[in-house]
Formats: C-alpha cells, structure tokens, sequence
C-alpha cells in the first residue's frame, strides 16, 4: 500500500498562482541582452522585480561634497574596493570589486557613503562609467 | 571468468559532477552494483580565505567569513567574532546576543529547508524538491528584511551586531514563524511519510551510535545515529543559555535512532520546529538596550590590535560544530586563523555509510550528510607546479613546526 501525499499538493498548485516572478520578462526572450538593450530603446517593457526592503545593500552612493578624505573606509574595506587619490583627496570605488557589505557606511565619520536600492548592475566591461563611484 | 572480472571495477564521481553539489571527487571500487570501497579526495574547492584574513583586520576578515559558505555564512562569522571578542576581551550587549541567535536560527531553518529540497532532489522526487524551495523562500525574505542581503547578511561584527531587530520589525517575524508552524505538518508528512522517500532512504546509508562516536561525526549526521550533542546545548553561546534548546534526536519522533539516512531527514526537519520556538522564546525575552560594545569602527580596529592571546570560537552551525581559531600578537592582522568547517568532521563518514550501498543510492549518501565543500577546503599544496597529498607523518611535523614558530 503506497501513500503519496504529494499528489494532492500537486493538484492543488494546479490553481494556484506561480511563485516564481517571470523576471525580467514573462517568457524567456531569445537573447536576455537583446531584450535588454530593447526595454533600454523602449520597445519593449521590463516585468518589475519583486521590490527591495527598506535598508537594502545595493549599488553604493558616494557624496563627493561631504566626504573629508579621512581614509578609514579604505582601511576597513574587506574587499580593498576603495582607493584614495592623494591629488583630490577623495576616493574612488571599484563596484566591481565591492562585496555590499556595507561596512564604510558604518565606518564613515560624515556619512558620506550610502547604500542605494539599485540592484541590477551587471556589465560585460568592469571599468564600465557606471560602475566606478566617484 | 577471468581474475580481472571478479576483482570489479572502478567508478570515479567527480571532480565536478551533477550528483554532486560541490567539486570532490570519489573513487568507488565496485562488484556489480555493488560499492565495495570508497576513497575521496577532497580539497577541489579551495578558495584561500585564510591567506586573504592573515593579510586584513579583524574588522576585514568578519565579511570574509561570511563568504565562506553561502548557506551558513553567519555560523562562521559568528564563531570567528567570538573568538576575536574573547582575545580582545570584548563584552558582547545583552541585545546583540538575541540578535544574533534570532540570525542563527533563521539561519538553520534556511538551510535545513535547502538541504530537504536537495534531498529530494537527489532521490529524484523534483515536485517535493520545488516544494521545499518555495516555503524556504520565506526565511530568506525575513533574513533580506532584517539584514538587507538575502545571503551574505554581515550582521555580525566583532563587539556586537550592525544592525538592530526593532518593534516594528517583530510582526513580520511574527508572520513568518506562524507561517511555518502551520507549515510544519504538513512538510512531515511530505516528506516522512511518502512512501517513495521511506523506501530510498530507510536502512540505507545506516552508521551506528558506536560507529559516530569512532568516525568523529557532528550536528545532525551524530544525532540521527543517536549521539545526543548539540554546541548550543553542551556549551551554550550568544543566547542560547537563556533558552529552552535541547538536543533532537529522531527518538523523540520514530522511537529509535538506526541512523540511515530517514533519521537524518527527521533530524533536520526537528529542527526546523525547534529554531522556530527559540526564535519565539527570544522574541519574548529581548532585553533592551544597545547592540553593540564599540560602535565607532577606528576604536574597534584599536582595541583589536591592542589585543594578544588566542582563543577559540565554537558554533553550532546548520551542518554541526564549527570552530574557528585566532591567534592575536599586537598587531592589525592576526597572527593565525584556522576555520573548521562542519564538514571536515563530517567526511568521515561517507567512508562507512557508503560502503555496501548500490550505485543509486550514492548521490543521496553523499547528500545525507549535507556536505559542504567550500567550507572544508582549508589546504592545498602546490610544489613546483605538483599537487601534493600530504601524509599524516608529513603534516604532523608541519603542525608542530608551526606551533614552534608560534612560540617563538
């Protein structure tokens, strides 16, 4: 005698909306770039990520204005991502190389460094504008 | 027949294979469907984390252990701040202790649910497998909401945590621990009472009470063969001492422990229920106050390098004890860090519960005791471009050259 108690949790997903959030399109394009590049034109139309919570680590945000070039963040960097330029006394980040543990937030004396919500950074080049923060 | 025939063959599984979530590879000998012998050679893995912490701050190195493992990240980081804490003679918050229990067993509900989803997976029972991805997802959204990453948390750092649970933060907890109460039946008779699981995973894979206890096994691999440890019950850390927390062992659901692979399930699912309840008990208990000993990151780094000493920081992680070793000298860097992982102890094993088992059932042994590779790789040897496997003669003269050099 089996006992299959999965069969009815089957059927019942049956109706039941998906879990999964057809990100970032409903179908699977045939080039994900492509299609990219397409919502970039505005031909086509992004199907939104599930939204971030409040507080959440994505791309950094530096403020170039406030910053006192103190160096701590550039010892407390586990990943070696910030780098001092001694001419303008203010750093530069690497987002490539940044681990978003946010720590140098924490650490900054003037709170020049934030965390922004910003999560969808990949690029094809590592030195790409976007991602040097300075 | 031949004599080559009757002496069987051999079947490597690895370095990188699907039946096997992470690179290691096994040499099985065979008869027939039959394993008769197995060896395995770990150490694909290595990453050289302890390299890259000897050259940072103690500050520093709490975000690379996080990276680690991507499932019991905060395990490492909470063994390595404690050990850094009890060098540096760092007293740790009252709060700050809550918070990183709350962590830690969010934590183990995350992975024992992941390890259930790859359990079925590897039994081939993929709906059951989506299942139990699904539910975890919700551990992981509390985990993203009370840290701001879904797997690196960085939470912890030394002295205390970053960041507070506050007020308003406990309904959503609330809703996810009854969310999983009411789930928590359900996911028993799924998963335990199927008869397809029952027949796959009952008396295979089987390592007795004696068996354990010679081949060093820890976490839930000891307690389904009937060894009752548990870190957070044998030396209580952060809260633990605070809470209701006891061993579970699968005698408490069957009645007996025969310690095959059904009792590692049961275990795992146990405990789920279980860090659902300390959860609870914390949520209830939090004193007030602040959650960490030295907020300003410059007077940390200055007390850390003030420090010397070596101390050792032991944590029940997800899979069993994980240990982590620091050794402070008055400098930025420490002087030696040595992390081990739960799996280290755990390998072991597969020697015993592997032998006898047909070819089938290997990707499930192999899975039972939910091995995790880049946690474990902490050595490699490279000689003049050769890879070495050293010996135990070879690498007890390399420990006692280092503990001389660290005497003197």
């Amino acid at each position: 005698m089996s006992f299959l108690p999965t069969i009815p949790e089957i059927l019942k997903q049956f109706f039941r909306k998906p879990a999964t959030n057809a990100f970032p399109a409903k179908y699977l394009p045939p080039s994900v770039t492509g299609f990219l590049a397409r919502v970039g034109e505005g031909t086509a139309s992004i199907h939104p990520p599930i939204a971030t919570p409040p507080d959440f680590r994505g791309k950094i945000v530096y403020d170039r204005d406030t910053c006192i070039g103190c160096k701590i963040c550039t010892k407390i960097c586990p990943a070696h991502a910030i780098e001092f330029i001694p001419e303008t006394k203010r750093i530069r980040i690497y987002v490539t190389q940044c681990i978003f543990c946010s720590q140098c937030n924490d650490a900054c004396p003037v709170n020049a460094l934030h965390m922004s919500e910003e999560f969808l950074i990949a690029a094809e080049n590592r030195y790409a504008e976007d991602l040097i923060v300075e | 027949m031949s004599e080559e025939a009757k002496k069987g063959y051999s079947v490597p599984i690895g370095p990188i294979h699907p039946a096997l979530k992470e690179p290691i590879l096994f040499t099985f000998q065979m008869n027939g469907e039959k394993v008769e012998k197995v060896d395995f050679a770990p150490g694909k893995a290595h990453r050289g984390i302890e390299w890259m912490g000897m050259r940072r701050n103690p500050v520093q190195i709490v975000h690379l252990t996080d990276r680690i493992c991507g499932i019991c990240g905060v395990s490492h980081t909470l063994a390595f701040s404690r050990a850094v804490e009890q060098v540096a003679e760092i007293e740790v918050p009252e709060r700050a202790h809550y918070v990183r229990t709350i962590i830690a067993e969010y934590e183990r509900i995350q992975s024992h649910l992941l390890w259930a989803g790859v359990a079925a997976h590897e039994l081939g029972f993929d709906t059951l497998f989506y299942l139990a991805w699904r539910v975890r997802e919700e551990s992981l959204d509390v985990i993203e909401y009370l840290t701001g990453n879904r797997v690196n948390y960085g939470i912890v750092q030394v002295g205390g945590v970053r960041r507070d649970i506050t007020a308003d933060q406990f309904p959503r907890i609330e809703a996810s621990l009854s969310y999983y109460e009411d789930l928590f039946g359900k996911m028993l008779t799924l998963f335990l009472e199927d008869t397809t699981i029952k027949m796959r995973s009952r008396n295979t894979g089987v390592m007795n009470q004696q068996e354990a206890l010679e081949l060093c096994a820890i976490g839930p691999t000891a307690r389904a063969s009937g060894l009752n440890m548990d870190v957070r019950q044998d030396s209580p850390y952060a809260a633990y001492g605070d809470v209701d927390v006891r061993a579970v062992m699968p005698e408490q659901y069957l009645g007996e422990a025969r310690g095959d692979v059904y009792d590692r399930i049961v275990v795992r699912l146990l405990e789920v229920k279980q860090s659902i309840d300390i959860v609870r008990q914390c949520m209830d208990q939090m004193p007030a106050g602040e959650v960490t000993a030295e907020p300003k990151i410059p007077k940390l780094l200055a007390l850390c390098k003030k420090a010397e000493g070596e101390a050792v920081g032991r944590v029940e992680a997800p899979r069993g004890e994980c240990l982590h070793y620091v050794r402070m000298d008055g400098h930025e860097q420490p002087l030696a860090w040595k992390v081990k992982a739960s799996t280290y102890s755990n390998q072991m094993s597969w020697l015993k519960i592997l032998q006898g088992e047909q070819l089938a059932d290997i990707p499930i042994i192999v899975a039972s005791i939910d091995p995790c590779m880049s946690c474990t790789d902490r050595v490699t040897v490279l000689r003049d471009g050769r890879r070495d496997v050293l010996t135990k003669e070879e690498l007890h003269r390399l420990s006692v050259e280092k503990t001389r050099r660290l005497q003197s």
